[in-house]
């Protein structure tokens, strides 16, 4: 309508020429409406089709040929697995100090002629650091070193140096136990690692380096893996010098363990390298409770800010894992998804479709049964909710740091493990699956390059590729601007139109006309927006501050941070509040519109799922919000719908509501309470996550904003119109 | 011709005595070659050695080594008897002084295989390629000579050496590599794949190839499954001496392990019997005929037999840890400064029977450790960061535990190391940036660090190399040293064309001046004529290689460039292109120009558009109205929508 008055003005003789591409904006523009209507329902329907458009996962890269090799993986290595683990039971039974099976896997390491060091970490809690929120490098030398000599992590490390191979690259398999309290599957875990490793350390057919770590997670699993990477990357050749307390009770351990594995040669703390990392392997055992008709593999891939292995290294160990060793491969799926009635019905639907499709053209291949589309959903949904969450999934996330492609493989054995043939069967798949995946990754010349980093997995031999996922998210955010700018053109028009008529009732106190009037007046709106923004960057620093005062209850916290918070927003209206008021709801809407698809379209660059979460429920809101007393002017069937609509997208848009009930969607309303958020925001500040900086930054001011057009005291000129 | 025509008897005669005289020339010439005639200096001469000692970690080094000599008299002219041509005319042709070209798989295990002894400071190579050379020339004119050497010995050697022939990767280092020389260059290829296509043109210049002698042994599938594989070529050229060529090969080879289960229940593993047939699956066949001397050693290290006399056996063939096969020889003891300490043995082993091979061999008893002598550090050096931006390399040095005997040997407390570093143009290097840690604290630079040449890389044109010495206190326990770079660009025809997996940094060396690897022995009847102890008594200086190392550089994905760079650029450019045209215009006042200009000039399309839709329409009059032109639009989309269903339909 808006270009449509536009054109009205001049003379139907001279009509202004216009560029084709401006003029099918303006076409959009003047129907922001329609489109928008359209846009957000296609943009709905596509991402509800996504699991029908995945395809199905293919090894890319020709270099890898997973399972062309026979397995050398034998069951003289199993036997070797089983004495290493009564060994290892043994010895854990003992109760003594932690480093005993460590001391236990170097003599072992030894004797297998590879190298092996011992590296000692101080556990570190994660601190969230506002001025180093990108850097994953947190300056080590302020870390405290005076804690006592008990409190350290030992990580024995085994090196294979491959025998013809030149040392530039290195695979890295990871098996975490806990040297404390080590159980059975655990130390199952290391027993397979350690028969994979002597295997290894007797082939002829390695080129890179093998690296194992075991990594100790007395303090975390992640802790020992990223502290080890830590000093693998950026060592501190400093360190000696502060830490002269510790350094010497650990001297005497190393001392102690040098005298009881009576082995000359190089010293044992000293780190080693092996190159370049090629790929990590986390694996470990896990006996779950249900029992199922075959062994299991469980994969977890997502690393910190949603970012994805390379899709191949999933491809190798399903596609060996399955058509290899028979396992059942599973990612993770949401549980709660499985049994909804609603995409049950949306399954069917589809299928209907799809076979009605089929009629049309067989070449089409829309054909999905309704099981699997709920199937698929429900995994895409963890895959999402994990990358939109930010944090890593496992200690594989801590390779992601510094771009190397790591996944965790957790495998479940299908009887209990006390049966020795059933052990023996298990750690002989077990075994031959890593050799293959070892073997592939040691095929390959290149990097990892030519498969997808940037997918969503529907099931472990699905995706969805980027090229499809970005569909639904574009038509989610194409009509943002169109709106913003159909609000914008509609308040300039109005403004000129009316303001040749009468001044504004509402707004007698600036007597600044000449930037009222014009294409000045959206700076009004805006610094409402910039404000309300600046305050959000105040509120997400607050955490920081907060976080200083040890000794107070999540829920505390929680209530200081939201109190001051509003204290801040206060401070900010009564200064502020007198100008905001001024201009009309149209253009502080459009301005939030754009700020609001400015900072999704930035986010999705670095982290797209929470982007297109984020989008579902920023798009609507942003759209549908309108002050109170316009909506009281409507019809009432109309006015129903649309303070519902705004209610509850107000409600559910509230970040710390929006992120429960996602988490709570996915792991379950477990011990859903008031401190849970400040614990579920404090997990995703200490882990650097962006999604952190989305929540604050983008959704909270946007919502904001939304509940201040809400609540619009004066509904505008548009009414007057 | 002439005798003919005169009589017939008299030819006869001269042809018989000619027939008689042949066997008695011939012989005369291989004696002067093989045996101990008096002018054997004068003539060319071949030798062959073998050289074997067991390993620490279950592996056996062998050794191997060759040695011609052409005098530098022209009495043959351009014809040799034994030295190979090719080798002659390469060094007549370049005027090499010296030269060496090593082909090396797999790395050398410094701390298990030795550190310090002669055969690891002179025959531990870095992997891939090296090659240096030493030219008689004028400094003008090296460069263009290295290209031609390169070139030449690539086809040589069927190995891609002239890669070394772009400035980008050759350089001429002044001191730390040889002292004080210009005329040197020095290439190191490390990606280069070392094979047989390269060993067979390295045996063809022995003068019986692989047929008989020592060098029958070398049957490929055993020698390329070894640990370690370095093929060498070293040639000297002298006025006095003529040139000598090196050719040498040394392997560490894993004898095959019989799994006893006499043995399973002790606990360490029994070290593997070996013998030279079962190692290398073949026997010495016969002697190489024009080789003046043919023999192989076998040593017994010094740490191993201090640790055979400290457990109470003797050092004799045959003690219950261990029996040597045949009776050796000879025996030669090395004399050490040191008095009242055990030193290491020689066995000599001669090769001269056809018909009985010799097949030396080792076969243990019991389980034994020893430990090998370890260069003074440790030496290891490793890439810092990550990313595609920028790093930093590392220099670390750990002190080994046979530092303090190498002190007791050194005079004055300090310790020299030189490190010789080249690194690609694409890797830059801030040299200023470099920090000396020692034993975890910073040292200022200039209080470490005695001497320091530094040139830097220039783009596309020359590595940057980095010669440094450094001098520090024996007790010290671990140097680093670290130099941080920036990781540069390339142009998109500088990227290899096969797979890419980063790019190399070559091995640095380091050196340790005040230490030297020189034996000597002292066998009284030893007339010194065996070319292998010649050359472990030479006094070298204990070097050792680091790893090459691997950098992740930005690589564009060749397989999908245009389609994603087409397309974002063309999304960035629309974006930004509509974003500048909103935020620039005016549009009330471009309306008002155009209404004052009165223009009626309408672009191609609308009047097209028009002009169709006023057709369609009957009408003709030029001026449409809105509602025409919307009504195009319809038509348009209705046309579009059309052509879609029938492309869908006629699919």
């Amino acid at each position: 309508m808006a270009a449509e008055a536009g054109d009205g003005k001049p003379q139907p003789g001279r009509r202004p020429r216009s560029r084709l591409i401006v003029r099918l904006g303006a076409l959009l523009v003047a129907h922001s409406v329609l489109v928008s209507v359209v846009c957000c329902i296609a943009g709905s329907i596509a991402f509800l089709l996504l699991p029908v458009l995945a395809k199905n996962t293919y090894v890319s890269e020709n270099a890898l040929m997973p399972g062309s090799a026979n397995p050398m993986f034998s069951s003289q290595d199993v036997v070797e697995a089983n004495r290493f683990l009564k060994e290892i039971l043994d010895r854990g039974s003992a109760k003594v100090t932690g480093t005993e099976i460590a001391k236990l896997i170097g003599q072992h390491v030894v004797d297998v002629g590879a190298e092996l060091y011992y590296h000692k970490f101080h556990p570190h809690g994660n601190q969230f650091h506002p001025l180093h929120f990108f850097s994953s490098i947190t300056n080590t030398m302020e870390m405290q070193y005076n804690s006592s000599c008990t409190l350290f992590g030992l990580n024995s490390v085994g090196i294979i140096r491959a025998p013809r191979g030149d040392g530039k690259e290195a695979i890295v398999l990871v098996t975490p136990y806990n040297s404390q309290n080590i159980g059975q599957s655990e130390a199952l875990s290391l027993g397979l690692a350690f028969s994979i490793f002597s295997l290894l350390s007797r082939v002829t057919w390695l080129a890179k380096d093998i690296v194992w770590l075991a990594a100790d997670s007395r303090y975390g699993e992640y802790t020992a893996v990223d502290s080890w990477l830590k000093d693998y990357h950026n060592p501190l050749f400093l360190s000696n010098s502060g830490k002269i307390g510790t350094g010497v009770c650990f001297e005497e351990n190393i001392l102690h363990l040098l005298d009881q594995l009576k082995v000359k040669g190089p010293r044992y703390n000293i780190f080693k390298r092996a190159g370049t990392m090629a790929a990590a392997l986390v694996f470990k055992v896990i006996e779950k409770k249900e029992k199922e008709e075959r062994d299991s593999l469980t994969i977890y891939a997502e690393a910190s800010n949603g970012q994805m292995p390379n899709l191949d290294l999933i491809n190798i160990v399903h596609y060996l894992a399955v058509h290899r060793q028979g396992l059942r491969v599973k990612i993770g799926s949401m549980h709660s998804l499985l049994k909804a009635a609603w995409l049950k019905f949306v399954g069917e639907m589809l299928q209907l479709f799809g076979k009605l499709t089929k009629h049309l053209n067989p070449k089409w291949k829309f054909d999905i049964t309704s099981a699997e589309y709920v199937e698929g959903t429900a995994t895409l949904a963890s895959s999402i909710y994990y990358q939109a969450l930010g944090i890593p999934t496992g200690s594989h996330g801590a390779f992601r740091d510094y771009q190397v492609d790591a996944i965790t493989l957790e495998l479940s054995p299908r009887f209990s493990l006390n049966n020795e043939n059933n052990r023996s069967a298990f750690l002989l798949r077990g075994g031959r699956l890593i050799e293959g995946v070892i073997r592939s990754v040691n095929n390959l010349l290149e990097k990892f390059h030519q498969s997808f980093f940037l997918y969503f997995l529907t099931a472990p031999h699905k995706f969805v590729s980027v090229g499809v996922y970005m569909i639904p998210f574009a038509l989610l955010l194409a009509p943002l601007p169109i709106v913003s700018a159909a609000l914008f053109s509609g308040n300039d028009n109005l403004g000129v139109s009316t303001e040749k008529v009468n001044q504004e009732p509402g707004c007698i106190g600036s007597s600044d006309t000449e930037l009222r009037s014009g294409s000045w007046k959206w700076l009004q709106a805006a610094k409402v927006v910039f404000m309300i923004h600046l305050w959000a960057i105040i509120v997400s620093l607050l955490p920081y501050m907060l976080s200083q005062f040890p000794f107070m209850t999540p829920i505390t916290l929680l209530l200081v941070w939201a109190a001051l918070s509003i204290c801040i927003l206060l401070i900010c209206y009564l200064i502020f509040g007198a100008c905001s008021t001024h201009c009309g709801w149209e253009l502080l809407k459009s301005v939030m519109i754009a700020a609001a698809s400015t900072g999704l379209s930035l986010m999705s660059v670095i982290n797209f799922s929470t982007a297109q979460i984020g989008a579902m429920l920023i798009v609507p809101m942003c759209l549908l919000v309108q002050p109170l007393r316009k909506q009281m002017q409507a019809g009432v069937c109309r006015k129903a719908v649309l303070v519902i609509c705004n209610l509850t997208l107000a409600v559910v848009g509230f970040p710390p509501v929006a992120l429960l009930i996602a988490k709570g969607a996915c792991e379950g309303f477990g011990e859903a309470g008031a401190g849970s958020f400040w614990e579920l925001a404090q997990l995703l500040w200490s882990w650097n996550s962006a999604t952190y900086l989305y929540l604050l930054w983008i959704h909270l001011p946007c919502w904001v904003l939304c509940l201040h057009i809400f609540l619009y005291p004066c509904i505008g000129r548009s009414s007057e119109a | 011709m002439a005798v003919l025509r005169h009589s017939a008897a008299f030819p006869f005669l001269l042809l018989l005595a000619l027939l008689i005289c042949i066997p008695a020339l011939a012989s005369g010439v291989w004696l002067n070659d093989g045996g101990g005639g008096v002018e054997e200096e004068e003539g060319e001469q071949f030798s062959e050695e073998l050289f074997l000692k067991p390993l620490p970690d279950r592996k056996v080094l062998a050794h191997f080594h060759f040695q011609s000599t052409a005098p530098p008299s022209a009495a043959n002219g351009r014809h040799h008897h034994l030295f190979p041509k090719a080798i002659a005319q390469l060094v007549q042709k370049f005027r090499i002084k010296e030269l060496e070209l090593s082909f090396t798989q797999g790395r050398w295990n410094y701390e298990n295989w030795g550190g310090s002894d002669p055969i690891s400071s002179t025959n531990a190579k870095p992997p891939g390629v090296e090659l240096w050379a030493l030219f008689d020339l004028p400094v003008m004119e090296i460069d263009a000579t290295w290209k031609d050497l390169t070139h030449a010995l690539s086809g040589l050697f069927c190995a891609s050496i002239n890669f070394l022939e772009s400035s980008t990767s050759y350089f001429a280092p002044s001191w730390a590599f040889r002292s004080n020389v210009s005329n040197l260059r020095y290439g190191a290829l490390p990606r280069e794949a070392v094979c047989t296509e390269n060993l067979t043109p390295w045996l063809k210049l022995l003068p019986c190839r692989d047929k008989a002698g020592l060098a029958s042994l070398l049957d490929r599938p055993s020698i390329y499954k070894g640990y370690y594989h370095s093929q060498r070529l070293q040639l000297t050229s002298t006025k006095s001496i003529g040139i000598v060529l090196k050719q040498t090969l040394t392997v560490v080879l894993k004898p095959d392990v019989q799994r006893n289960s006499a043995h399973s229940s002790l606990d360490k593993p029994i070290q593997p019997s070996w013998s030279v047939s079962s190692m290398f699956k073949k026997n010495v066949t016969g002697l190489c005929v024009p080789a003046k001397t043919s023999r192989i050693f076998f040593e017994l290290e010094t740490n191993m037999v201090v640790e055979l006399e400290k457990l109470g056996y003797g050092v004799s063939l045959s003690n219950s840890i261990f029996d040597l096969s045949p009776n050796p020889v000879r025996v030669f003891k090395e004399s050490n400064p040191l008095p009242g300490r055990s030193n290491s043995i020689i066995y000599e082993y001669i090769n001269y029977s056809e018909h009985e091979p010799l097949d030396l061999g080792m076969k243990w008893k019991l389980p034994f450790i020893w430990s090998c002598s370890q260069a003074p550090f440790h030496v290891s050096r490793f890439l810092m960061g990550s990313g595609n931006e920028r790093g930093s390399i590392a220099i670390s040095l750990q002190s080994t535990e046979s530092n303090k005997e190498f002190l007791a040997k050194s005079h004055g407390c300090n310790v020299q190391v030189l490190i010789f570093q080249v690194v690609p143009w694409y890797v830059k290097v801030y040299y200023h940036t470099l920090q000396v840690f020692i034993d975890g604290k910073p040292q200022s630079v200039s209080d470490v660090i005695e001497k320091i040449q530094v040139s830097p890389s220039e783009d596309k044109l020359f590595p940057g190399t980095l010669e440094l010495m450094l001098r520090y206190p024996c007790s010290v326990q671990s140097v680093a040293l670290t130099l941080d770079f920036d990781k540069g660009f390339l142009h998109i025809d500088e990227y290899p064309p096969d797979a890419n997996q980063g790019f190399d940094i070559p091995s640095a060396l380091v050196t340790f001046p005040n230490f030297h690897s020189s034996r000597s022995y002292v066998e009284d009847n030893f007339s010194l004529n065996s070319p292998l102890l010649l050359k472990f008594q030479e006094k070298n200086v204990v070097r050792s290689y680091t790893e090459a190392l691997l950098v992740p550089l930005t690589t564009p994905d060749f397989s999908m460039p245009y389609n994603v760079i087409t397309f974002t650029c063309t999304v960035l450019a629309l974006f930004f292109g509509s974003l500048l045209n909103v935020l620039r215009r005016r549009v009330g006042e471009e309306e008002r120009l155009l209404n004052s200009k009165d223009t009626t000039r309408i672009r191609l399309i609308p009047l097209l558009l028009s002009k169709f839709s006023s057709k369609l329409k009957g009408r003709t009059d030029g001026t449409p109205k809105s509602s025409s032109l919307l009504g195009s639009k319809f038509l348009l989309i209705l046309v579009a929508v059309l052509a879609v269903l029938w492309h869908y339909i006629s699919n």
